[in-house]
């Protein structure tokens, strides 16, 4: 097996920047290390942890997108929870919508149950997929300059990241799990609960 | 298909239920609604590439304060099982309408496994499944079972029975 996507980047480190004052940021989280290392950056309502749902990710932050027009929605998520969901990536450019980012960590493995290689490890590359699913605007980051020139574009322009982390496991950060607290938090937060 | 009235009443039943976002992968049962939720300026139609993805933009919809209705054939529930735990776990609504294939008159075998299985997998998986066999009562069970899902914030499964869409006729 060679590893073709050998990423440098402290995903604690990248997870801080992408998440450096946030403001009204809407952020959906997928499962694993990338739920981990957003919580680690500070709990907030407006971010929307996964536990579970794998390859749903993307498409949550689809369909609030779509109702939340005036805001942004960043998806931060791991390369085998977009290999799983990669058909929302057709589905998301197809959709038209704007204001919606996805952001992979990619460190070619699935970190979580045991650091296996997963396909981008074995070659795969998810910004060539979302470039042929239609993403306009795609881009790869291999060092924290690129990383920090696109955050704040993450914010603004409808973009697919393929951030290359390092494949070093970092000690678990464990943000709120129960779905129905965040996601009554979340409603709160945004003015939309009705009740 | 050949008569569009009660589709129309069940299109109704969604605007009413104040749904403003329809997921779909295409089935002909749902011909009439997905070209209505198309022709529709306050509706926004998203063309999924798998049913499961539909679970997933109901969830953002519902946290974004807006709501969705997933159309999909009876194939289609295979593809959802896990993702239906997360309107379970986060006590979200979900509202699919489903068509049924394989139960009458159908001539495609590789339609009858599923829609065997489809109601006992969605009961399996906390979904609460109500059935329309009549073309006057589909409208009024869409309408029931919107309310049911966004104000009881629960899964519901409307399906549609082959008989009232009609069994698809294959000619050669
Ligand atoms: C449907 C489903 N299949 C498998 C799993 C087990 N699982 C949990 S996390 C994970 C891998 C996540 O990998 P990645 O998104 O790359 O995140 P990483 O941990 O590497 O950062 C898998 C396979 C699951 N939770 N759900």
């Amino acid at each position: 097996m060679t590893r073709q996507n050998d990423g440098t980047l402290d995903r604690r480190v990248v997870v801080a920047e992408l998440m450096r004052d946030p403001g009204d940021l809407l952020v959906v989280t997928g499962l694993g290390a990338a739920t981990y290392d957003v919580g680690a950056t500070g709990d907030r309502p407006l971010n929307f942890y996964l536990w579970g749902a794998m390859g749903g990710t993307g498409m949550i932050g689809l369909g609030l997108a779509l109702a939340q027009p005036d805001k942004h929605v960043l998806v931060i998520t791991g390369d085998g929870e977009q290999l799983m969901g990669m058909g929302a990536l057709a589905t998301i450019a197809a959709s038209g919508a704007k204001n919606i980012s996805i952001a992979v960590l990619d460190n070619g493995r699935f970190g979580e149950t045991g650091s296996q290689f997963s396909h981008t490890g074995l070659g795969a590359d998810l910004a060539a997929v979302a470039a042929a699913c239609g993403w306009q605007t795609v881009t790869t980051a291999r060092d924290m300059d690129e990383v920090k020139a696109l955050a704040p574009r993450l914010r603004q322009e409808s973009m697919f990241a393929v951030l290359r982390i390092s494949a070093e496991e970092k000690p678990r950060h464990l943000p709120p799990r129960d779905g129905a607290y965040l996601t009554d938090r979340f409603r709160r937060a945004l003015g939309v609960a009705e009740v | 298909m050949n008569n569009p009235t009660w589709q129309e009443g069940v299109y109704a039943a969604l605007k009413a239920a104040r749904v403003t976002q329809i997921g779909y992968v295409p089935d002909a049962g749902h011909a009439h609604l997905i070209t209505a939720a198309h022709a529709d300026p306050d509706m926004k139609a998203v063309v999924l590439t798998t049913e499961e993805e539909g679970i997933a933009l109901s969830a953002g919809a519902w946290l974004g304060g807006e709501r969705c209705a997933i159309l999909m054939q009876s194939s289609g529930v295979g593809n959802c099982i896990n993702m239906l735990s997360l309107p379970l776990n986060c006590r979200m609504p979900f509202l699919t309408l489903v068509t049924m294939r394989g139960e009458w008159g159908e001539f495609n075998p590789w339609q009858v496994p599923m829609g065997a299985a489809t109601q006992p997998v969605l009961t399996a998986a906390g979904v609460h499944v109500r059935r329309a066999d009549r073309p006057e009562d589909a409208a009024e069970m869409v309408g029931a079972s919107a309310a049911l899902a966004f104000d009881s914030q629960i899964p519901v499964a409307v399906l549609f029975s082959q008989r009232l869409i009609g069994a698809k006729v294959f000619v050669k």
